[in-house]
């Protein structure tokens, strides 16, 4: 070790490139924002010239403004109703390709593979499955016509386009999640089972008193990775609803499925408010870290009770 | 005794799969039709699958979506972050697992604190700093490649570091000092010696990332910008679905073809991604 004493030359050398970028796209943007947050900053203003400190009224005027509210309150329950499809369909998935299934290893590969596309083309497809193909079927099939009534849109209501953004992100992530559980469901030492067996208990016991608590031990990994990645949905949300249809909140017109990414992204280009874009972003970053801290410190007392 | 439920659970699993992996099946049944079927029967299987073809090539030339050079702007792009993302970090964890001082576990610390970072708090500011770079030196970094990669580095050392890290501090260290017992530098024991044993972690980093390179949507757009010179094909099917509305032949065709590639790789390399990917979120 005391070689590297005499060698900070090759300490320093080899983290320059690393922290070269982590300075220029990390830190220095990571500061100059939490400043800019607190001034009145706009498209046209540069760093240094024409920035006015404002203090707190970017935060106090996004949190009184129906477009952010009525964005977060979208964001939360798309988060809570996304991390229950998710984790259900994961789970269920699992549990039956851990089994004795024949082409077990098929549908592990097959329930995978939307995860593979990025949200973005994955959004644009959807749309056509729920603007035109579904229709589609309503208009050949007499039975089902109430699907090709432009009213029955999926995409034309704010609870069925919810619908359609959980629909979409669950499919693309269930596959994913679903991996992280064979891996807990496989990591179960077999003699458990055998030992199980042995002392006569049944599928059913085995399934509760053995797999259960191995799924939750992946569970606080899963939960954390699904809840965050919802929170921080954009791509599906920019192609398939682009915040559309509109709403009325708090007596303003406002997007009826703008979750927070897109609405920090909406006011910052749109709005061209980049100080207050700037602002609600630094609230998602609280949002985020606060997520994080849960999950590390329960991770930690678990680790502790074993 | 209990064959026949399996039979039932293996037929409920096929069927679920099929409808779970139908949306495809509309993109490529969907990818050979014209304007005017596309819309009017988007569930029927085509008329002529040689439409298919008419179609890609459509994509493939068409001045519009420049499909082509966005292809392998895409390519590039990934490739050369791949190399940079994987490179500097595995250096840079390595002295600073090897350097037992405060310096370098601050260092350290400060990598993993990144990793909560959201894009979306350093983004507007990231661009307007690019920008005053270009004002102050003349380095140009939006809206070319180099500042794309640059962006690419900085937002994935964090994960690369920390990963490499965990696997080095379980290298033994009497591999290196026999190394240096037989002369050779510093940087000629990570070169010859570390780098090779990193193996296993430049695969599974490098599916990580490439996944999130290859699909990654908004820094791009922030980049380099809605249709200009450069563009990666998200940006590209972003702009062409935005831009043609009605044109769904083409728009199928176009996300069709931009799952091909992630597709195929997958195909060949399955086992490696899922495992790579599973690592990754125990991160």
């Amino acid at each position: 070790m005391d070689k590297f004493h005499k060698n900070s030359l090759t300490f320093w050398a080899f983290l320059a490139p690393v922290l070269f970028a982590f300075l220029m796209v990390v830190v220095i943007p990571f500061f100059v924002g939490a400043f800019y947050s607190l001034t009145d900053w706009n498209a046209t203003a540069r760093a240094g010239n024409s920035l006015n400190f404002v203090g707190l009224k970017n935060f106090t005027d996004s949190f009184r403004d129906p477009s952010f509210i009525y964005s977060f309150l979208f964001t939360t329950i798309y988060t809570v109703l996304n991390v229950i499809v998710i984790n259900v369909v994961a789970i269920a998935v699992a549990l039956a390709v851990t089994s004795k299934l024949r082409f077990r290893n098929v549908y592990r590969m097959g329930f995978f593979i939307p995860y593979l596309i990025g949200g973005l083309i994955l959004g644009y497809l959807w749309q056509f499955i729920f603007n035109n193909a579904i229709p589609s079927i309503g208009e050949h099939i007499a039975a089902l016509r109430a699907l090709a009534d432009p009213n029955n849109l999926v995409l034309s209501k704010i609870p069925t386009a919810m619908m359609a953004l959980v629909i979409v992100g669950s499919w693309q992530y269930a596959g994913y999640i679903m991996m992280i559980y064979v891996a807990a469901i496989e990591g179960v030492p077999q003699e458990l089972y055998e030992a199980a067996r042995i002392d006569g208990a049944g599928s059913w016991m085995q399934f509760r008193s053995i797999t259960v608590p191995m799924i939750a031990q992946a569970f606080t990994i899963t939960m954390f990775l699904t809840m965050v990645n919802s929170f921080k949905q954009f791509d599906v949300n920019y192609s398939l609803t682009a915040g559309g249809p509109a709403t009325m909140f708090m007596d303003k017109s406002i997007f009826g499925t703008e979750l927070l990414a897109m609405n920090i992204y909406n006011t910052a280009f749109v709005g061209n408010d980049l100080a207050a874009g700037q602002a609600r972003a630094v609230v998602f970053f609280v949002v985020i870290v606060v997520f994080s801290l849960v999950q590390v410190t329960y991770n930690k007392r678990k680790e502790m009770e074993m | 005794m209990k064959k026949a439920p399996l039979y039932l659970l293996e037929a409920l699993v096929l069927a679920a799969l099929v409808i779970y992996l139908y949306p495809f099946v509309i993109v490529l049944i969907n990818s050979a039709k014209d304007s005017f079927s596309v819309t009017q029967y988007p569930m029927a299987l085509p008329d002529d699958w040689g439409q298919l073809f008419v179609n890609m090539q459509t994509i493939w030339t068409s001045p519009s979506i420049r499909y082509s050079s966005s292809f392998f702007s895409s390519v590039f792009i990934t490739a050369m972050s791949l190399v940079v993302v994987t490179f500097f970090p595995a250096q840079a964890a390595w002295v600073l697992v090897r350097t037992k001082t405060r310096t370098s576990q601050v260092i350290f610390l400060l990598f993993v604190a990144a990793l909560v970072i959201p894009f979306q708090i350093v983004m507007f500011p990231l661009i307007s700093w690019f920008r005053t770079i270009f004002e102050i030196t003349g380095l140009r970094l939006l809206r070319t490649y180099f500042g794309m990669i640059l962006a690419y580095l900085g937002f994935g050392l964090s994960l690369s570091v920390f990963m490499y890290h965990g696997f080095i501090k379980n290298i033994p260290y009497e591999l290196e000092e026999a190394a240096i017992i037989d002369g050779s530098s510093m940087p000629g024991v990570f070169y010859r010696i570390i780098f090779p044993l990193l193996t296993p972690v430049h695969a599974t980093i490098g599916i990580l990332h490439g996944m999130w390179i290859w699909n990654d949507f908004l820094l791009p757009l922030l980049v380099l910008g809605k249709g200009n010179r450069i563009q990666t094909l998200p940006l590209a099917v972003a702009n062409f679905a935005g831009a043609y509305v009605k044109q769904w032949d083409l728009i199928l065709t176009s996300i069709l073809m931009a799952m091909i590639p992630v597709l195929v790789f997958f195909f060949i390399a399955q086992k490696r991604i899922i495992k790579g990917m599973v690592a990754g979120s125990i991160k």
